[in-house]
């Protein structure tokens, strides 16, 4: 079984899978493909990251040694000799799967719009919904919550009216079963620090100072201003953007003490694809360091700063807030010794990076350990990096601590392998 | 109910209306302010030097003494609440220094007595709700800055009363006397505190950042708990007028005045006239 | 200038007073700068907050004239912030001190205007006295 079907539990699934076993795949939301399906382009080579995450969900959809069971979560493990009997419960999504064939026709139906999570609160979508119009599964959910159906007693039901297959279920209740299998690897991925927890970086308060996730949708063509650079407060084009490194990261008093690792990364990305929609735009970045580690990186910071002349200015920011339509930003240039104040249209914080929620509640279910970052703790950092200590059970992706796509696709493939071992040594 | 007071150097000589607002305020919503029968000067200053423990005698001594009439101490002035709180969590838990210190004053003091800002009694004991209900005239339109500086709040984990990057308790006191509290970007920035003493025109730049933000942001008045902040941002303003044409006074009124005033008590002895804006004509006005 | 860097700065005296007295680690400072982005007095200092400390990590003693010592208002909203608590109020009044305990008094107060004297509150004659005489 694999816990969590962002791309890391999505590698780890098929390299299981096509080596001729059967995989659970348990996702917590409606479709897979964790948060590369939210990212415009990636570093270093900007490719468009829903066309590489595709592929790989259709195949998963496809697979048929792939037991594909999404909104759904785990209840319960219980080991039982060598194999771990997990009880998996999903929750009603109110719309029979079997007869659903994703035509779409009760999304366009559905006359109730509301804020969508997946957009980061800056789009919307309707009170039936999937993910995207790529989802795997492509089979709509109804957001009980907000459903006129079901808050006022029968009303509406319009996708019920018109879905050609009578698909709609407002009865569904949800369901309970156990899995029995040989090994888990748990791949449940991060979340973002909250801005509200950033004070004295007007706390969330503002429309116009967002974090990356929400700047990678305003980036992305599927995204709610269709990949233009507009600011949420009035739909203008930013023609001054700073970026916020270390947003919550490397602050042990009131952060995360950690690095997050990818920001500096993703805040050259975004701070280039900005400059490749708005030539006239500035683009400034404030960084502490600059941590370009990997395998071409050093040169894609260079060439954001170089060819595209985002102005880096080393030193961290102490107070955002609103003057009339405009964010200002105190900053610090350290290198020249100055302070540095920056009236932008558009402010995006690197947050930190969090273990995702639900972490602590999957430690406890499974036995493993959370080390003191929050991240699931692996037997040993250096040469047992994949092993959670428990038998069976291994980690991947960014639970174990953050990192980017290529780490989390590798670190897939290694508890694969650690799995299939495990199988070739129990025949 | 009876509190213990300790009014400070400034509310018994400078600052008399805002002693005399904030008692007679408190004694009209119950809260009866008994002054300590014996106090000194509690050094205007948290000590900031780890070796300068006998700077640390004066506030605890007024600790000490209130520790033998009851067990907490209510302040008005933000400086003098910031220092014995401080100080009585030093004393609290850093038990070398206590004991140094209690030798120093040859008695014992382990911090015990629990100190209160008045602030934080009007949010916590008697309610801003029931606050609103008790007000009489109700500031209609009014347009306020709350103003809280540094010492009100930081540092927060020796302080507690309010987080320090956005605060509320003043926005919420002044809104439950019927204020419409206006936001601006300045409400926790330095007025410049003592550099007043001898560097009067950083004082007056600083000043004049938290006075600008209030203006621009709409206010007819800026509000505060601290007689270094009232007296920065209201006798620099001359200065201000003279360096920035067109900038326009507003007058800097501490929060008791306020209270005392919608509460419907008699103005006369709130130091109205002392201040060097004029806030009457404000007052009479709304 | 090049200046020169030997143990005899980086782990001398000056360094373990200003840590003494501050009862800070001083090396805690990874000058990030956020105690300079957001300082109120910086637009008066010859040094921002953090290369005063940057001085003091050095070991380099003409921290101790910099401007920036006397222009700290103490007003905390640099430790209020700073990532890692360093308690930077703490680090500028042990530089004050190490100047006031040689070299005396920076406030006369019989130099300032009358006016000025009659109308200050208590508490600025006082916490100015604390912060700038001997
Ligand atoms: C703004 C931003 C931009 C980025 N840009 C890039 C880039 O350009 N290039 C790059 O290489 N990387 C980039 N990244 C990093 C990239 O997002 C991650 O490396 C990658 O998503 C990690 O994949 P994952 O599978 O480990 O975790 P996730 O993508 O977080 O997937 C985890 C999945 O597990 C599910 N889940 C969580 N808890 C449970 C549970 N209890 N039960 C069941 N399912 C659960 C989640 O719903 C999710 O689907 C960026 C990150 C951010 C924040
Ligand atoms: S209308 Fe019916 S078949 Fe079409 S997507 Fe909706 S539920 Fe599925
Ligand atoms: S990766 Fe860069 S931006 Fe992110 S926490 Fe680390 S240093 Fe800061
Ligand atoms: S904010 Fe703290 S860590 Fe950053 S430079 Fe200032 S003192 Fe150093
Ligand atoms: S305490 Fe001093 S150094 Fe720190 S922000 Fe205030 S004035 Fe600047």
């Amino acid at each position: 079984m694999v816990i969590g079907g962002g791309i890391s539990g999505i590698q780890a699934a098929l390299d299981i899978a096509n080596s001729g076993y059967e995989v659970v795949l348990v996702e917590r939301l409606p479709s897979i493909g964790g948060h590369m399906a939210q990212l415009s382009e990636t570093f270093p080579t900007l490719d468009c990251s829903q066309c590489i995450l595709t592929p790989r969900t259709v195949e998963v959809g496809h697979h048929e040694k792939i037991k594909l069971v999404t909104y759904s979560e785990v209840e319960e493990v219980r080991s039982q000799g060598d194999d771990l009997r997990v009880k998996v419960r999903r929750k009603p999504a109110y719309v029979d799967w079997e007869r659903c064939t994703g035509c779409g026709l009760c999304q366009e139906k559905c006359p109730w719009r509301v804020t969508s999570d997946f957009e980061r609160g800056i789009g919307e979508r309707k009170v039936i919904y999937t993910l995207s119009p790529q989802a795997v599964p492509n089979k709509p959910v109804i957001d009980r919550e907000h459903c006129v159906y079901f808050q006022k007693g029968g009303k509406c039901g319009a996708c019920a009216k018109f879905c050609p297959v009578e698909a709609i279920d407002f009865q569904q209740k949800e369901e309970i079963w156990e899995e029995q299998v040989g090994a888990i690897v748990v791949a449940t991925g991060y979340d973002l620090y909250p801005m509200e927890r950033l004070s004295e970086y007007d706390g969330g308060h503002h429309p116009d100072v967002i974090d990356s996730l929400q700047f990678e949708r305003l980036l992305s063509a599927s995204g709610p201003t269709a990949g233009e650079i507009r600011r949420p407060s009035d739909g203008a084009v930013p023609k001054e953007v700073v970026f916020v490194q270390c947003a919550g990261s490397r602050d042990p008093e009131r952060g995360v003490a950690y690095c997050s690792q990818i920001c500096c990364m993703y805040t050259a990305k975004q701070a280039l694809l900005y400059k490749h929609k708005v030539h006239e735009g500035q683009a400034y970045v404030f960084y502490i360091d600059i941590r370009a580690g990997g395998k071409g990186y050093e040169e894609f910071v260079q060439r954001a700063m170089e060819e595209e002349r985002v102005l880096y200015l080393r030193g961290k920011v102490s107070k955002i807030f609103p003057q009339n339509s405009k964010v200002m930003v105190w900053g610090a240039d350290t290198l020249s010794g100055k302070r540095v104040e920056i009236a932008a249209d558009l402010v995006i914080l690197a947050t930190a990076i969090l273990p995702s929620q639900g972490a602590w509640d999957l430690k406890e279910k499974l036995g493993i350990k959370i080390d003191e970052s929050g991240f699931y703790e692996e037997a040993h950092p250096q040469v047992r990096p994949i092993e959670s200590g428990v038998p069976g059970i291994y980690l991947a992706g960014a639970g174990q601590g953050p990192k980017d796509i290529p780490e989390a696709v590798a670190q897939g493939s290694a508890a694969a392998a650690k799995v299939l071992a495990l199988f070739a040594s129990e025949v | 109910m009876r509190h213990l007071y300790f009014p400070g150097c400034t509310l018994s000589t400078k600052a008399k209306g805002f002693a005399a607002s904030g008692e007679a305020s408190a004694r009209a919503l119950g809260i009866d302010l008994v002054e300590l029968s014996q106090w000194n000067c509690c050094g205007a200053t948290f000590p900031l030097a780890m070796d300068n423990l006998l700077a640390l005698v004066a506030p605890t001594r007024i600790l000490l003494n209130a520790q033998k009439e009851g067990d907490h101490l209510v302040a008005l002035c933000s400086i003098c609440y910031h220092v014995l709180k401080r100080t009585n969590r030093l004393l609290r838990e850093e038990a070398d220094k206590r004991e140094k210190i209690n030798l120093f004053i040859e008695e014992e003091y382990r911090g015990e007595v629990r100190v209160f800002h008045l602030l934080g009694l009007l949010r916590d004991e008697i309610g801003f709700e029931t606050l609103s209900q008790r007000v009489q005239k109700r500031f209609q339109g009014l347009k306020v800055a709350p103003y809280y500086g540094c010492l009100l709040l930081r540092p927060f984990q020796e302080i507690g009363l309010d987080d320090p990057e956005e605060p509320r308790i003043l926005d919420d006191f002044l809104a439950s006397l019927g204020c419409e509290v206006v936001e601006f970007s300045h409400k926790t920035e330095c007025c410049g505190s003592y550099l007043t003493m001898n560097s009067s025109e950083v004082t007056r730049e600083l000043s004049h950042a938290i006075l600008r933000s209030a203006l621009a942001s709409g206010a007819q008045a800026v509000v505060t708990s601290c007689p270094l902040c009232q007296f920065n941002l209201d006798y620099r303003q001359g200065e201000m007028a003279a360096h920035y044409p067109g900038f326009a006074q507003i007058p800097v009124l501490y929060f008791t005045q306020l209270l005392g005033i919608a509460l419907g008590i008699e103005s006369d002895t709130f130091g109205l006239a002392d201040h060097h804006v004029d806030p009457r004509p404000l007052l009479r006005e709304v | 200038m090049r200046i020169r860097l030997s143990i005899r700065e980086t782990r001398g005296e000056f360094v373990k007073r200003v840590e003494e007295i501050s009862g800070q680690e001083i090396l805690a400072c990874n000058q990030c700068g956020k105690c300079s982005a957001g300082c109120p007095a910086a637009m008066a200092m010859d040094l921002l907050p953090s290369q005063v400390i940057r001085l003091v990590q050095l070991g380099l003693e003409e921290a101790l004239t910099s401007e920036t010592i006397w222009l700290c208002a103490s007003c905390l909203t640099c430790l209020s912030r700073c990532p890692k608590g360093v308690d930077l109020p703490r680090i500028m009044e042990a530089l004050r001190q190490l100047v006031l305990r040689k070299e005396g008094d920076r406030l006369e107060l019989s130099a300032l205007p009358v006016d000025f004297l009659s109308e200050a509150p208590q508490l600025a004659i006082v916490a100015g006295s604390r912060k700038y005489l001997s």
